[in-house]
């Protein structure tokens, strides 16, 4: 079985524990997976972390796989940037993705809120 | 508080405005601009070398989004406006957003005129206008197959030939029996209708089309009908007959129209508070079609919007170039025969040189200039003056060099220019100007000019005026090229980088950006992939490989397909495989479900849409079966393609068989600046295609003959010839001396036939072929770094190197968040 699915699910308020930090490597990412949503989780070079939906607003290309740079990802289907903080893209694209709020926790953990997928829940139903 | 200032229009000529009104009084009003087209400002001018390839679109932006946000400037992309109602002072989009107004300007350009031929309103017809239409075009371009263009005016060349550019047949239907009637006489159109046939594109003139014929299914075009009957093929069809100024919002708010919207010298409209510039205008009984005169108009409804005095808009002589890579063309004035006038005409069919002038009472009224047009700017100006060139008349024809006997000096053209001598004819921008400008803000490059001036910021043809009058002020510290950043992140060349890599003993990624002073904090997507490459290359043993400076296919091992999953292609070395090769990998589809398998155009076989997570598993089983990456992904060697050669064929010279297996299994796994194809084919019959390889070999009886520098993807060339070599062995030092010498030298993404280029294909022959001792030292280099570099990437990542990569970090279940 899958170790880190072990993390799953372990709630503490509203935020999800989706595992630690180090799992991500510096300058990459990592999807998370509910059902049909994807999410790309950051982490940044400065060690802060971003959620956004792993879903190119181009033509839907998994950010998560692009290079990261600064706050922004480049995807890796057609080169679009997307803001990890905003999830806008930038310069002369137009477009945006969910963004999911996301921070790192006292033993380095890496939470995501829950409410934002409520949200998200809510919208889909 | 700020008076509000509503704008109709996000075209070249509101574009101006705002410039000049932020640039002398940047707090007098909020600006709100309701743009139709879902973008910002652009320069349309450059669409033709969008759709030919010379340009990107990112490249031809005026104002990205980020001047808007400077500037406070609220831009309502994709909102037209669709009622101005002059007694409420506000304006409402078609989505129903309103604003009110101190200040109006309508600036809605104009319409391309569609003629109404039955067939006109088909999927497939296009107009020519706005970067919609370019895309259309270019997605139209891809399935190749034939275009017509309607009308051999500026637009419809230009169209015409990024089209051809494309790959597309060309014809060009035009009405009247010469080409660009308005701006040519018949001789310059002529010369212009031989030089595109002579690049293959179709030319009727005297054509009139009756009727667009569409495809059995209404789905498409398929060809156009003249008038005669005639019938010709087509699956676009693009029309480029004229335009007609868009007034018909301001008719609806009763603003006084005729063809255009009429205004005043101030470019007031017949409502005080509502000005119009740019091509909805009609001024004085004219309209226009150029931006020149709409820079003049931008111009002078700033100084009013300041409330500042000034002469107001007036009509004057206008020049006009086609901006077609490799055809020279100028015209300007009034080049018309007349009673009253004479010419003077001045043919050089060797060369290709027209030049004609049309004199009245001593003075030049039209010039048209074909195949040399460095003059075009002078005789403008002698137009605009009036000069009287009783004087000079003899000589007149060759231009300011001789005018008047002076000195002949490339420079002394630009040299006796008169300070006011207009340079950039669409921005108006004069000599003294630009040097000015380059003497008091230490301007050294074009970029720099063209930022501060704007000359030759617009449609680029007066760049290499610019530069002249760069390297005359400036002297000998003008260096017209100079090579432009790696990228935003950086001053520094891909050479410059490359050479201070290796002088500083810079040995990682941090290390670089540090001593090198990038300017971002972890470089970009464009600069991180190469700097690792170039760290890759330069210290193969010391350098730790950052994944994170990949793109994912060489951080998966893998290419990702549209829909995020990957495709697999394992090494066929040479092209060659076995019956249990093939069990191997047929047992490898049915296991993991592959939906596609296929065999590539480099001779081995993908399977394509295998889920990222199956990577490692569908790799262990491939590698038992002793396949290993192909770096279908990588820049690195792709494929050696090769023939059946002397084991089987009639023909064969050599084993260009086992040559190309020997060469790919030495030099497999190798990083290079871009992808590196390789074939070996067993006589010049060359079935293997080596001859539009980055290497190829073509074995003759007497040995190999070793080819380079060929293309076949989006650039088709034919290979040079390095050299003959006698033995297998040599054939194989001298390929890789060659390839590790493009290693060394390459940027990041040249292949190798645009840096054979850029060094000299002597150059490279030089080295590899005569210099003995370098070769060596480049093979002998190779061979260090492959230690490093030949180990399978997937039998690493099945014994279960970067897990992260290939499987998600968590799951949650759908309850979870509830
Ligand atoms: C699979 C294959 C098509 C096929 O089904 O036959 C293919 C597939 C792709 N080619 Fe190709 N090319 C394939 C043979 C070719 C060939 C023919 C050849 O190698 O003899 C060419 C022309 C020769 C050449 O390279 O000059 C070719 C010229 C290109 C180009 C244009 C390169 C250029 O510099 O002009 C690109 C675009 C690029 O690299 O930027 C490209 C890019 C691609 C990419 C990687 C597009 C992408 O970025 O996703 C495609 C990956 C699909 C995949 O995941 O498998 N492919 N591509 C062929 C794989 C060969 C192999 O076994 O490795
Ligand atoms: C392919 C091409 C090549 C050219 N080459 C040259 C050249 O080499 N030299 C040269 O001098 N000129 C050239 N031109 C002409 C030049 O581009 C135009 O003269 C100039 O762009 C016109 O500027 P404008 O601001 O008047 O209008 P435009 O740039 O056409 O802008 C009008 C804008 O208004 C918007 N709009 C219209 N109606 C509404 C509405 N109701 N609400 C909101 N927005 C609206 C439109 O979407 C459009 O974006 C070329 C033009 C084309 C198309
Ligand atoms: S495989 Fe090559 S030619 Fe085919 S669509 Fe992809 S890049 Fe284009
Ligand atoms: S899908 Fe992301 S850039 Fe195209």
């Amino acid at each position: 079985m899958n170790q880190e699915a072990d993390h799953m699910n372990a709630m503490t308020g509203n935020w999800i524990s989706l595992g630690a930090l180090d799992d991500i490597p510096l300058r990459g990412a990592r999807r998370v997976v509910r059902g049909d949503l994807a999410i790309a989780v950051f982490r940044t070079g400065d060690d802060s972390v971003r959620a956004i939906e792993d879903t190119c607003p181009h033509r839907k290309g998994p950010l998560s796989q692009g290079i990261v740079h600064g706050d922004c990802v480049t995807c890796p289907l057609h080169n679009w940037v997307i803001s990890l903080e905003t999830g806008v893209a930038q310069g002369a694209d137009e477009g945006s993705v969910r963004t999911f709020r996301v921070r790192v926790g006292k033993s380095a953990e890496v939470l995501l809120c829950a409410d934002d997928l409520d949200a998200d829940v809510k919208c889909r139903a | 508080m700020k008076k509000r200032l509503v704008i109709i229009g996000n075209g070249m000529a509101p574009g101006r405005v705002l410039d000049e009104l932020f640039e002398h009084a940047p707090d007098l009003y909020d600006v709100t601009i309701f743009n139709a087209e879902p973008r910002v400002n652009y320069d349309r001018i450059m669409l033709s070398p969008v759709l030919s390839g010379e340009k990107k679109y990112e490249e031809i932006i005026i104002h990205g989004d980020a001047w808007y946000v400077d500037h406070g400037v609220e831009l309502l992309k994709g909102e037209k406006v669709v009622n101005i109602d002059r007694d409420a002072k506000t304006v409402t989009s078609e989505n129903g957003v309103t604003a009110e107004y101190d200040k109006l300007i309508v600036a809605t350009g104009s319409l391309p005129i569609v003629i109404p031929v039955p067939g006109h309103d088909l999927p497939g017809v296009l107009t020519y206008r706005d970067l919609d239409d370019v895309t259309a075009m270019l997605l139209a371009a891809k399935s190749g197959g034939k275009a017509v263009v309607i009308g051999g005016g500026l637009l419809g060349l230009e169209a015409a030939a990024g089209l051809k550019e494309r790959g597309m047949d060309v014809t060009v239907l035009h009405l009247m029996p010469t080409l660009m009637e308005r701006q040519l006489d018949a001789a310059a159109g002529h010369l212009l209708q031989s030089t595109l046939e002579a690049r293959g594109i179709d030319i009727k003139t005297g054509a009139n089309t009756a009727e667009i014929l569409p495809q059995p299914n209404n789905k498409g075009v398929r060809a156009v009908r003249l008038e005669d009957g005639t019938e010709i093929d087509a699956d676009l069809v693009v029309m480029a007959v004229g335009i007609r100024p868009n007034a018909q919002l301001a008719k609806d708010a009763g603003l006084k129209t005729n063809r255009g919207i009429l205004v005043d010298p101030q470019m007031r409209t017949s409502d005080p508070d509502i000005y119009a510039v740019g091509e909805c205008v009609e001024f004085d009984g004219k309209v226009y079609g150029l931006v020149a005169p709409l820079y003049q108009m931008a111009g002078v409804t700033a100084r009013e919007l300041m409330g500042d005095a000034n002469d107001g808009f007036s009509d004057s002589a206008l020049a006009t170039k086609l901006k077609v890579t490799g055809v020279d063309l100028y015209s300007a004035g009034d080049f018309a025969d007349g009673e009253t006038r004479e010419e003077i005409v001045l043919r050089d069919a060797a060369n290709g040189v027209y030049k004609r002038l049309v004199l009245e009472d001593d003075k030049i009224v039209g010039v048209v200039l074909y195949g040399d047009t460095a003059d075009g700017g002078w005789f403008f100006q002698q137009i605009k003056d009036g000069t009287d060139i009783s004087g000079m008349r003899d000589t007149l024809i060759f231009g300011p060099a001789y005018a008047g006997g002076e000195a002949l000096d490339p420079m002394a053209a630009v040299a006796a220019l008169p300070d006011d001598a207009e340079i950039c004819g669409c921005n108006g921008v004069c000599k003294g100007k630009i040097v000015g400008a380059i003497s008091e803000k230490g301007l050294s490059s074009l970029d720099d000019v063209r930022a501060h001036t704007k000359a030759s910021a617009s449609c680029g043809t007066c760049t290499g005026l610019v530069e002249q009058l760069m390297s005359l002020t400036l002297g000998e510290a003008f260096d017209p090229d100079a090579v432009s950043p790696m990228c935003g992140c950086t001053d520094l060349s891909h050479d410059d980088v490359r050479r201070l890599i290796k002088a500083k003993e810079l040995k990682t990624i941090p290390a670089v950006m540090q001593t090198l002073e990038w300017k971002s904090s972890c470089g970009c997507a464009k600069c991180r992939p190469a700097l690792n490459y170039y760290l890759v290359c330069d210290w193969p043993d010391e350098y730790a490989d950052d994944y994170q400076s990949r793109f994912i296919n060489e951080r998966a091992h893998a290419n990702i397909q549209k829909d995020g999953t990957y495709s697999v292609v394992p090494r066929m070395w040479g092209g060659q495989t076995s019956s249990s090769e093939l069990r191997a990998i047929a047992d490898v589809v049915d296991k993991f479900n592959i939906p596609t398998v296929k065999v590539t155009g480099g001779q081995r076989i993908d399977m394509l849409g295998i889920k990222k997570e199956d990577l490692p598993a569908v790799w262990a089983d491939l590698g038992k079966a002793g396949f290993v990456s192909g770096h279908a992904y990588a820049k690195g060697l792709r494929t050696v393609k090769t023939c059946v050669g002397t084991d089987w064929c009639r023909f064969g010279t050599q084993d260009s068989t086992g040559l190309g297996v020997r060469i790919e299994k030495f030099m497999w796994g190798s990083w290079t600046p871009a992808k590196v194809k390789m074939a070996v084919s067993g006589c010049p019959r060359n079935c293997a295609e080596a001859t539009c390889k980055d290497v190829g070999v073509i074995c003759v009886d007497s040995g190999y003959e070793i080819h380079f520098a060929g293309a076949a993807g989006l650039d088709i060339k034919g290979t040079e010839v390095l050299g003959l070599v006698k033995t297998e062995t040599q054939a194989l030092e001298h390929i890789v001396a060659l390839v590790q010498m493009y290693r060394e030298q390459g940027h990041y993404l040249e292949r190798i036939y645009k840096w054979a280029k850029r060094i000299g294909y002597d150059e490279v022959r030089r080295q590899i072929m005569d210099d003995a001792e370098k070769r060596r030292a480049y093979f002998d280099r190779f061979v260090f770094s492959q230690k490093f570099a030949q180990v399978d990437p997937w039998s690493e990542r099945v014994s279960g190197k970067d897990k992260h990569e290939f499987k998600p970090m968590a799951t949650l279940s759908l309850q979870a968040a509830e």
